[in-house]
């Protein structure tokens, strides 16, 4: 048939002529299942746990309407009390802890020190591996009866004490230690490449002009970076936002229900005890928390990239 | 690492005394928190190492004074979690199952995505593109259910093909993301006198766009890969038993019900699940940096 087109003349025109329409759509075309699947991975699937949070769900999803039912009884339940107080309390001090370690593993690193890659490389080996493996490892060293306890105890400070993640009230510290000991590298790396792009010519203006260190570091190179607190800021509020296998590899929760966070609380809504409707609500609550740290900064980088470009 | 040139010294204008005091100061600092983040590292190899009765004697944190091969020989192959005892060999076979087919895939339709998002851009692209983007801050959490509804209906539940989709699905956004933001560096007028020539859409790809790419390819992999191979959530809700990728086990394993805890076979066991990543961050570190600062701020 192909041949048959081709030999009449006037046909080929217009054979090219879609060709060039096909082929200048083809990108497009071949996007689609991406949008497609992006769209539905997005949207969907966020209406979809949220319409199951406005449902009857139970152990199985139901679509019978019950309006905010679950986000009022969700305040009410003391699980989720303790859930997002631990949110609270372990992304405070997480991510002020890694940012202090951070900026100032940075500030030491650029000194001039021998063997900078090295001490880099020690520093932000934690991130390449699986909380499940971290968290794993530090639960044996908290474990009283094997790790840093024992230690003590046989070094022959018998009194010694330190039993955190069996300890109702002290477990949680013992997930705000082992998070900043994972991140703080990661704060690190970023804050370095902030310091070194600095301008020079200012610090060695300040040098000249008889400055010391510590005050460039205060006055000028710090606050030079400001924009990069803010992001590493957001990224560890993510971060802790999303803690999930770092408690459940720690304490699994525990003792109790004392370290339960949102997340876990969402897993074992859905999974373990089968209240659906309730998990989802959790769930919104946690895309909730999300927006109300990522929306501002978004709208931030825009309005910054905006004013740099009206300043050139 | 990258080589970046400290343009000043902080201790010059001090004299040569302080200037040496504070430069063994930050060697201490740096050499404390060094141990620090290394303390589990070591104790975790050492013990993979030891024999279980001078662990319980000794303790974690002591010099070994035995030598075996039992904890990696066991948790590799015949160490026993609820009822079956085959050690961890085929979860980690399992991640390799997930993770390697996973990787590949959103990475070359980011690869294709990003070329189209940056080189081939149309009205609404970029709009388009945004709302991709926002997958990346999607939390697992949300996609529980609907994930559960949909593996269930394609009958892949309990599969690793089914969390080779999710990881695709999940993945794309970032993959996308990392290689438009890198193509968009590439001079469009590249492309435009390709076009003249009259190289087509794929021609370009293949002819100027993948010969540049290497450096974005690395970064890519090494991102999901680590990151697929690290998961936890959805390996946990969405595998059992013997299907479990590795993350899943070793949890399983070390919240086993039995009061003895076999910390030789747990050392190596844990090892086994790290090795992967840990690999590809000695030899790719710099890599694997690269992603971490983009995947972060952009």
């Amino acid at each position: 048939m192909q041949s048959t087109v081709s030999m009449t003349g006037a046909l080929p025109q217009s054979r090219s002529d879609w060709r060039e329409r096909a082929s200048a759509a083809l990108p497009f075309v071949i996007l689609i299942p991406s949008l497609i699947v992006s769209f539905i991975y997005v949207f969907v699937f966020t209406g979809w746990t949220l319409y199951i949070s406005l449902s009857n769900s139970s152990l199985l999803p139901s679509y019978g309407y019950v309006g905010f039912e679950h986000y009022a009884a969700i305040w009410q339940n003391r699980r989720w009390n303790i859930a997002y107080t631990n949110l609270f309390t372990f992304g405070v001090l997480y991510v002020i802890g890694t940012m202090a370690i951070g900026l100032l593993l940075a500030i030491m690193i650029d000194q001039r020190v021998r063997g900078e890659a090295a001490w880099r490389t020690i520093y932000l080996y934690p991130l390449a591996v699986s909380f499940v493996v971290t968290g794993t490892v530090w639960s044996w060293l908290f474990n009283p009866g094997s790790g840093i306890e024992f230690l003590v105890h046989r070094m022959g400070f018998t009194g010694f004490e330190f039993s955190w993640t069996t300890n109702r009230k002290l477990a949680i510290y013992a997930i705000v230690i082992t998070g900043i000991w994972q991140a703080s590298g990661f704060a690190m790396a970023l804050f370095l490449a902030g310091l070194r792009s600095v301008d020079q010519d200012l610090i060695k203006a300040a040098q000249i002009d008889g400055a010391g260190m510590a005050r460039i570091y205060r006055r000028i190179i710090i606050p030079a970076i400001g924009p990069i607190f803010i992001a590493v800021i957001v990224v560890l509020l993510q971060f802790a936002i999303k803690t999930f296998d770092l408690a459940v590899a720690l304490t699994q929760g525990g003792p109790g229900i004392a370290t339960t966070f949102p997340a876990i609380y969402v897993y074992d809504l859905m999974f373990q005890r089968g209240q659906i409707a309730e998990g989802a609500t959790a769930a919104i609550m946690i895309l909730l928390a999300l927006s109300v740290v990522l929306l501002p900064y978004a709208l931030w980088t825009v309005w910054r990239r905006r004013k740099e470009a009206r300043h050139g | 690492m990258a080589s970046v040139t400290a343009g000043y010294d902080p201790f010059a204008t001090s004299g040569a005394w302080r200037r040496s005091r504070a430069k063994i100061g930050v060697y201490i600092v740096l050499a404390v928190f060094a141990a620090w983040y290394l303390l589990p590292l070591v104790v975790v190899i050492l013990n993979s190492f030891r024999k279980l009765p001078e662990i319980a004697a000794n303790g974690l944190i002591a010099w070994p004074e035995s030598f075996s091969f039992d904890g990696w020989t066991q948790a590799w192959g015949t160490y026993c979690v609820g009822g079956t005892c085959e050690g961890m060999k085929r979860n980690f076979y399992n991640s390799l199952a997930m993770t390697i087919p996973a990787t590949i895939i959103s990475t070359a339709i980011g690869a294709v995505n990003g070329y189209i998002l940056s080189k081939w851009r149309f009205r609404g692209s970029e709009i388009l593109f945004t709302c991709m983007l926002l997958g990346v801050f999607m939390p697992g959490q949300i996609a529980l259910m609907p994930w559960a509804f949909i593996l269930g209906k394609l009958g892949l539940t309990n599969s690793t093909s089914g969390l080779v989709l999710i990881h695709v699905v999940q993945g794309i956004s970032f993959t996308t993301l990392f290689c438009r933001n890198y193509y968009l560096n590439i001079p469009d007028d590249l492309i435009k006198a390709a076009r003249i020539d009259g190289a087509g859409f794929w021609r370009i790809f293949r002819k100027i766009i993948l010969p540049l790419s290497p450096p974005i390819l690395i970064v890519t992999v090494i991102w999901q890969f680590t990151g697929i191979w690290n998961e936890f959530l959805y390996a946990v809700v969405f595998s059992s038993g013997r299907g479990q990728p590795i993350t899943a086990a070793l949890i399983a394993l070390s919240t086993n019900g039995t009061n003895v805890r076999n910390y030789d076979v747990m050392s190596a066991a844990v090892l086994i699940g790290a090795l992967p990543p840990l690999l590809i961050y000695f030899f790719g570190g710099r890599y694997f940096i690269r992603g971490l600062t983009q995947g972060a701020i952009k």
